[in-house]
């Protein structure tokens, strides 16, 4: 198995009385993508804050490369790319990357930089005057301009238009095939599924699954099936093999593992049902069906 | 050999770290000279206010007095303005929308940002200092020793010290949008009251007694002491009431420091 090159350890981390982190545990390997992915308010940013150090711990160990994740040591062998954050409008990207670079002993040059990026063409116009994809382009470069051998990712796509998605994840995944690693929090399960080599599941500040995104997938129900029909939900729950129905506007949804014992059953049950989809449950229905139970348990 | 080697690596970690203390006050610089907002009014307003009332109000009469005079006072007016907006609001906005975390997380170091900030408001001060003695000198007229122009000049970076630490503590203890508010709330009325504007000896005796209080006003007694037209009070006490509220000022940012960001 690869080595640990940062770790939370048993973290329980508190606002107040709202108790963000519950006793998380996760390792981050090296050359690996991990995704932490949770729901907004999971406490994702919480877990990235401590790694980075800009939290102090309250409880519990947190460690990069063995060290303290603050120290003047590790800050200089990691980058990250934070949810909140600005650089001035009015310098321009150039400026704002050499401003960086000069921040680390060894850094990645500023060509490479400006086009691991994909930003040649926007090298002199002004941060401000950028559009919210290529902003973040932007603070992605600044978050490898000391060559780092880890990488906090968090948040990166949020807000942004599908095609400046796509784009990032392409450079994220040329981070991966430099042999860096990455700790990348998302909400969006899409994203965790096409970057990661490991998915940690964090609900309500606590780790609820962790493995390849495949074995996430597989811990939920395998397919999703979706019809209309005028069985109530409470007997289609009582059906083998449903682990979760619901309404979506006219339609049922149905999860299950066992979808063609399902269907016999339903289509058995009710003559009139019709618009009949049966589709793989993609990460987004494991997650769903993974914070599901965990909702249940708590309530 | 392994102390010419580790001689070798200070001196380019020196050089690199004095790199970075010129990019980050360059950066520093041009991020607020690019904003015309801050930088036109910062560097207009004590000019243009100094020929009103310096030269074209204050030389009726033939006299230099006046324009003489309100050199020394409107440029402490001058240099209080970057210390306050430039290092004030410049930091409270860059805790509130992100950009110290980042930093925070990168291996600058934490001075670095300080100094750069205060380069950036002493560069601003030079800028004034420099617009205001040409307008005094070529337009009003105003004659003083050399030595004179040149400690005038000194004393009044000196005095932007204080009003930086002042900046500071409103910078990490007000958010951005109050800030603002708080320091024009705080700059405009302690101009005034201090005698920046109007001669203090022209106040009421109950305003001349209450403009002790202010940093500004011994700051401006100091500046007028170089040209000998203070009001007599002694430079140790201007000094230490000045030296006073810059540790002060320091103190409560050291405090708020600690507050958490964003």
């Amino acid at each position: 198995m690869a080595q640990t090159i940062a770790r939370l350890e048993q973290v329980r981390h508190q606002y107040g009385d709202v108790v963000a982190l519950d006793g998380v545990s996760v390792e981050i390997r090296q050359g690996e993508v991990l995704a932490v992915l949770g729901p907004n308010g999971a406490g994702k940013t919480t877990a990235v804050s401590l790694l980075l150090g800009t939290l102090t711990v309250q409880s519990g160990v947190a460690e990069v490369f063995g060290q303290t994740p603050g120290s003047q040591a590790v800050r200089a062998r990691r980058g990250a790319m934070l949810q909140i954050s600005g650089v001035a409008e009015t310098l321009t990207v150039r400026e704002h990357i050499s401003l960086f670079r000069s921040y680390y002993a060894r850094s990645l040059g500023e060509q490479r930089l400006l086009s691991m990026a994909g930003l040649e063409e926007l090298a002199d116009r002004r941060f401000g005057k950028l559009s919210g994809g290529q902003q973040q382009r932007v603070m992605f470069a600044l978050a490898l301009a000391g060559d780092p051998e880890l990488v906090f990712l968090d948040e990166p796509t949020t807000g942004l238009d599908l095609e400046a998605r796509r784009r990032l994840w392409h450079e994220i995944r040329q981070l991966r095939a430099m042999g860096r690693s990455a700790v990348l929090t998302t909400h969006h399960l899409e994203e965790a599924d096409a970057l990661a080599d490991r998915v940690v599941v964090i609900h309500r500040g606590r780790v609820i699954a962790e493995g390849t995104p495949a074995q996430i997938k597989s811990r939920s129900a395998g397919r999703r099936i979706s019809c209309i029909t005028e069985i109530p939900l409470e007997r289609l729950s009582m059906i083998p093999g449903v682990a979760r129905a619901a309404h979506n506007g006219q339609h049922t949804e149905i999860l299950s593992s066992a979808p063609e014992e399902v269907l016999r059953t339903l289509l058995e049950m009710d003559r009139s049902l019709r618009d009949l989809h049966v589709s793989g449950a993609g990460l987004e229905d494991a997650f769903i069906a993974l914070t599901q139970t965990e909702n249940e348990e708590a309530a | 050999m392994d102390a010419a080697i580790r001689a070798t690596v200070n001196r380019m970690d020196f050089s690199r770290r004095l790199r970075v203390y010129a990019l980050e006050s360059r950066a520093q610089f041009l991020s607020v000279w690019r904003v015309p907002a801050f930088s036109v009014p910062t560097l207009v307003f004590p000019l243009m206010f100094y020929v009103f009332f310096g030269i074209i109000m204050g030389t009726r009469g033939l006299s230099l007095v006046m324009p003489t005079y309100l050199l020394a006072t409107y440029g402490v007016f001058g240099i209080i303005g970057p210390a306050l907006f430039g290092f004030g609001l410049g930091l409270s906005t860059e805790r509130s929308d992100g950009t110290l975390l980042l930093k925070q997380t990168t291996p600058m170091p934490p001075a670095a940002y300080l100094v750069a900030k205060l380069s950036m408001a002493l560069l601003f001060s030079s800028l004034i200092i420099l617009g205001l003695f040409c307008m005094g000198g070529y337009l009003a007229g105003v004659e003083l020793y050399r030595w004179q122009w040149f400690t005038l000049a000194g004393v009044l970076l000196l005095s932007t010290l204080p009003f930086c630490a002042m900046g500071l503590a409103i910078g990490t203890w007000v958010k951005a949008q109050a800030a603002m508010a708080l320091v024009n709330a705080v700059y405009l009325p302690m101009a005034f009251l201090s005698g920046l504007w109007f001669p203090v000896m022209a106040f009421p005796t109950v305003l001349q007694k209450l403009a002790n209080i202010f940093p500004a006003y011994h700051a401006a007694q100091l500046c007028l002491k170089v040209i000998d037209m203070d009001q007599g009070q002694s430079a140790v006490l201007h000094l230490g009431v000045l030296i006073f509220y810059t540790m002060a000022f320091l103190a409560l940012a050291a405090v708020g420091m600690r507050r958490p960001l964003a």
